[in-house]
């Protein structure tokens, strides 16, 4: 596996991969974009309790899943690039850091809007809403560090080790505010049962989470060759790249 | 060149770094001070009734010593980062990771150790429960180490930075929530009669995890910062 | 089909406010971030090619002073 996996540390082999994979992840995205944002909203039964507002999970559910995707992906990126040294994974720390802040953004703002009609409030202190707030920190704190830093070598180092002390943090932080929110309000709040959910909005819901992932794929990809192309913009593999107008 | 232990080279790593802040007294009496005045603006704020100040009293006590811990933080390695020293500890033949942990001790001992003797007359301001008091002093003893260990690693990342300050806060905060929660729920517990040695025990397993895990972030930001 | 007219479809129910304000940021920040990343991908070929262009006449105008 070592010797298939190799050549991919290697900045050209790895921007190539990166072309060869796109496509894939963008015929994904938009394809089960459209089905999944039109079923979703047009097609998919009315929920019986709470009306047409549950169409919110949508894209609610997948954007919360993919937030915490983007941030453990990001950290074994940050492991692999501090154990062995390998620049490409620290490109791809810096990547995806931002499709995670943009998930989780998108994961606070539909929570706050499906909160408002079905709790009566925009904001509530519940456990799941505040530590997804904790991670938007830290993906803020991972971007801001790497952006402080002239020496983009020294920045991406940086950013790893704080990415990785983050996800040793993540556990801790996520048990003790579920602990401390249980402690303090009690199960006032009953969530959407999605283990109880009906196939005709299951469906949909999982299409929706496909094309969320194939985003974050094609957006991180995408950031990927910049950040690649970036770091490598002398050598002649680029220039030569870019002559032949690429 | 002479061989020095281990010990010997925490302890004189730990020596230099309090006889430094004892020579400059502010180091030491402006975190307290720090400490006192945001303990004072909040009865200015939300009002004098003992009963709500009771309430609050352990939120504010600890919202207070995190700020005040994050203030001492940015000098941790700055000094020594500008006049060249921290290079020397990198380059010396020891372990990093055992300076950096005697370096962190030296923080704790002249910003979180007063505060942590200070605490029960800062709680008998906010008319903090006599039971209370005690649980007060030992989250505070328990939990300032650790405030010491997260914040240098924030502060290990940006040392380099001109402007590292604000950052660093930005960086390190989030990650002192846990403690900050166990920390006030041990308080109320205990000013409600109960028992709190649980909370106590998760706090003194994360102090545990951080000595052990915390030096090795630390001396390999500062490599990084260094470099 | 769930809903009987156009109308219906945006109300949603009386929810229309907020499915269609979550739908509306969520789009808008994918948006966002999709183009910043395609911009940011132009501007870096952008200056590449500036590069190349200035390295090519610097290489002009030295042949020239050799002749």
């Amino acid at each position: 596996m070592w010797k298939w996996l190799h050549p991919y540390a290697k900045a050209e082999r790895a921007y190539q991969l990166c072309n060869t994979l796109l496509p894939y992840f963008a015929v994904i995205t938009v394809v089960c974009l459209a089905v999944g944002w039109i079923w979703g909203l047009a097609y998919a039964p009315a929920d019986y309790q709470q009306k047409d507002s549950y169409r919110i999970i949508f894209i609610h559910v997948p954007s919360a899943i993919l937030s915490m995707g983007a941030y453990s992906s990001m950290a074994i990126a940050a492991i692999i690039a501090l154990v062995w040294q390998i620049r490409n994974a620290e490109l791809a720390v810096i990547s995806i850091a931002p499709v995670g802040a943009a998930m989780t953004a998108i994961a606070l703002i539909t929570g706050a809007a499906w909160g408002k009609p079905m709790w009566g409030a925009w904001w509530v202190w519940d456990a799941r809403l505040t530590s997804e707030l904790i991670l938007l920190f830290l993906y803020f704190g991972v971007l801001s560090l790497y952006h402080a830093f002239e020496d983009k070598k020294s920045a991406g180092r940086a950013a790893c080790i704080l990415a990785v002390v983050g996800v040793i943090n993540l556990p801790i932080i996520h048990f003790s505010v579920e602990w401390w929110n249980t402690l303090h309000q009690g199960a006032t709040i009953t969530k959407f049962d999605t283990s109880a959910i009906d196939p005709s909005m299951l469906w949909p819901l999982l299409i929706n989470i496909a094309a969320f992932a194939g985003f974050v794929g094609v957006v991180t990809l995408i950031r990927l060759k910049n950040e690649i192309l970036q770091c490598e913009k002398h050598r002649p593999w680029v220039r030569e790249l870019i002559g032949r107008g690429e | 060149m002479a061989q020095h232990s281990y010990w010997q080279l925490f302890s004189s790593v730990y020596s230099k770094d309090v006889t430094l802040a004892f020579r400059q007294r502010s180091e030491i009496v402006n975190p307290l001070l720090f400490f006192l005045i945001v303990i004072t603006l909040f009865p200015l704020a939300i009002g004098p009734e003992p009963a709500l100040l009771a309430r609050m009293a352990p939120g504010i006590i600890w919202v207070a010593a995190l700020l005040s811990t994050m203030l001492g933080l940015d000098k941790i390695f700055r000094d020594d980062f500008n006049d060249g020293s921290l290079e020397q500890l990198i380059a010396s033949p020891y372990p990093l990771s055992l300076s950096v942990l005697a370096k962190v001790s030296a923080h704790w001992t002249t910003t979180g150790l007063p505060m942590v003797i200070m605490a029960p007359v800062f709680a008998l301001l906010m008319n903090l429960e006599a039971q209370a008091l005690g649980a007060t002093v030992l989250t505070l003893l328990i939990g300032t180490p650790l405030l010491s260990f997260i914040g240098a690693i924030g502060a290990a990342l940006t040392v380099g930075l001109q402007k590292g300050g604000i950052l660093m806060s930005l960086l390190v905060l989030p990650l002192y929530i846990p403690v900050l929660i166990f920390a006030t729920s041990a308080i109320d517990t205990s000013s409600m009669a109960l028992a709190y040695g649980g909370q106590l025990a998760i706090l003194g397993a994360m102090l545990a995890i951080a000595c052990v895990c915390a030096p090795i972030a630390i001396s390999s930001a500062l490599k990084v910062s260094v470099s | 089909m769930q809903f009987e007219s156009l109308s219906e479809f945006l109300a949603m129910g009386g929810y229309g406010f907020y499915v269609w304000l979550s739908f509306g940021s969520c789009s808008v920040i994918l948006l966002a971030i999709f183009l910043s990343s395609l911009r940011d991908s132009k501007k870096l070929r952008n200056e590449v090619r500036a590069q190349m262009r200035r390295e090519e006449r610097i290489k002009k105008a030295k042949q020239q002073e050799q002749v």
